[in-house]
């Protein structure tokens, strides 16, 4: 990133000035996924459980569910794709990320000043990152085999029994992938959150969890 | 059976006993299918429309007499017809008359996530209650007969209801009725279940069959329509019938322990998460040093 993305305040107290973290396609395209996911969500759990089904007239009913459900899933893997295009650089998994990866007891902790510096995102972001996203490779696949379910002949059923399986078993490892996301990033890390309505973050929030980006947008060599 | 609203427990202002309590009537229906007898007539199929008001569906032409592949969302009665050659060379056409067993153990009501949707009633008959089907098809994926089937336009899913309108009013149903051979009988499932071992047991005696036996299948808890098969120790033979129908295994491991697993999940990480919240608290930013000077205006140009 150039130095432009550096606010030009000449306040004395650099740590209260912003950077760029998200880029306006970046936090609308979050936001799409993240829509469309709670309406996966929503209509999924209906599914799941019948005392849970009351969620479906929440969002207009069984039927109404049942036909939007499928449609949010491409609309959501769409965001998803657009994300991978926007961020697989980002999301390579190095040594850093290994050293982080081992120090992780600091980091639920909240020992964060042990860490060892990271780039744009963190180990345990990247790993929520390719989670999701083989997740949704699975639940794309056994999903369409659940959408159109009466086109499956008699003697192609255990598709049936398969996809039911992995559709549901993977929506619970992305249920758990989700809370800790919302947790992590709307609760637990101060700061988070906004930089994905309005893109920005101080320089003490960059410098704090993601030191090597930090010093990457400033432009200064890494220490 | 209709009776259940008709025996009397007590009478207002009545001498003497009440007439009829306490019979302990047997309630549970049971059709039986004799397919030793039937001759491929198919007035049941017409009969079966005529009653729930079906148009005629396109026929499919396989070389045999059979209407169709399948059973259809608007077709619910269908005899299979099947050619057997046995040891001997001779040939045999079996037929089958294909339809919803009413299973005492139903996979469709246990895969269905719609409230309502699927009812079991006391009498036995598994029905589907259309207005409250969302149309996502897990009926079709835990019933081990192929019953269940989709119409695309109404996104709903229908299958035999064993005449319940009928039943419910004292009448046999529509299939039965039109049966002329009297390969079709409707009662109590302990009487076609007597009715249709004495058949098997007649069959194996006087007609050669050893193998005759009634199809009745444990699997799926019993059945409220059951066969009396020439064979039934091989009821592939007519049309597809399973051996030992099961609800699928991953319709039980879906619907039992993967729910309690994930559900324990669940609560538990947002339990695990608030606990974490009160443990840890929040994550701050700190201040960078001041002798980390990261102010780099001046290099702007």
């Amino acid at each position: 990133m150039t130095t432009d993305a550096v606010s030009r305040s000449s306040t004395a107290n650099q740590n209260e000035e912003t950077i760029v973290r998200y880029t306006f396609f970046e936090r609308i395209n979050h936001w799409i996924g993240a829509v469309s996911y709670t309406y996966l969500l929503v209509t999924g759990l209906a599914f799941w459980s019948p005392y849970l089904y009351w969620l479906a007239a929440v969002v207009g009913g069984g039927p109404t569910a049942r036909f939007w459900h499928p449609w949010f899933g491409l609309i959501f893997t769409l965001s998803l794709f657009v994300t991978f295009v926007q961020w697989r650089g980002d999301m390579k998994i190095n040594d850093a990320d290994r050293a982080w990866g081992r120090a992780i007891p600091d980091y639920i902790e909240n020992h964060d000043e042990k860490l060892p510096p990271v780039g744009r995102f963190n180990f345990g972001q990247k790993l929520f990152f390719w989670g999701i996203f083989y997740s949704v490779i699975l639940l794309l696949l056994s999903g369409v085999a659940l959408w159109y379910t009466e086109t499956l002949p008699w003697s192609l059923r255990f598709l049936r029994f398969i996809a039911i399986l992995i559709h549901s078993s993977v929506a619970l490892i992305t249920i758990g992938l989700f809370l800790i996301h919302v947790y992590m990033s709307a609760v637990l890390e101060e700061g988070s959150f906004g930089s994905m309505i309005h893109g920005y973050v101080t320089r003490a929030w960059a410098w704090t969890f993601h030191r090597t980006w930090y010093y990457d947008v400033i432009g200064k060599p890494r220490p | 059976m209709s009776q259940a609203a008709t025996e009397l427990i007590r009478i207002s202002g009545h001498a003497g006993v009440v007439p009829g309590k306490g019979l302990n009537r047997e309630f549970t229906v049971c059709k039986l299918v004799d397919t030793t007898t039937c001759i491929g007539c198919k007035a049941c199929e017409v009969a079966c429309l005529e009653w729930n008001g079906y148009t005629f569906t396109e026929t499919t032409f396989d070389n045999t007499y059979q209407t169709m592949p399948e059973t259809a969302w608007n077709y619910w009665n269908l005899i299979k017809f099947n050619e057997h050659e046995r040891a001997d060379g001779t040939m045999m056409l079996l037929m089958r008359k294909d339809q919803c067993m009413h299973c005492a153990d139903p996979g469709c009501l246990a895969a269905c996530p719609a409230d309502a949707a699927i009812v079991q009633y006391a009498n036995g008959i598994v029905d589907f209650q259309e207005a409250n089907c969302i149309g996502c098809g897990y009926c079709m994926t835990g019933c081990p007969f192929n019953i269940p089937k989709f119409d695309p336009p109404s996104r709903k899913v229908f299958k035999c209801t064993l005449c319940n309108d009928r039943v419910t009013v004292g009448l046999e149903p529509a299939c039965i009725k039109a049966c002329p051979t009297g390969c079709l009988h409707f009662g109590t499932k302990s009487e076609m279940k007597e009715l249709a071992e004495t058949r098997a047991a007649q069959l194996r005696t006087n007609s050669g069959f050893q193998d005759a036996g009634v199809y009745d299948p444990a699997g799926v808890g019993g059945t409220h329509v059951i066969y009396v098969l020439h064979d039934a120790k091989n009821p592939e033979l007519y049309g597809g019938l399973p051996r030992d129908p099961q609800i699928p295994w991953s319709v039980r491991l879906w619907k039992g322990p993967l729910k309690w697993i994930g559900n324990l999940a669940m609560v538990g990480g947002i339990v695990g998460m608030a606990l974490h919240y009160m443990r840890f608290g929040p994550k701050k930013e700190e201040p960078i040093p001041p002798n980390e000077n990261n102010n780099n205006n001046e290099r702007r140009v």
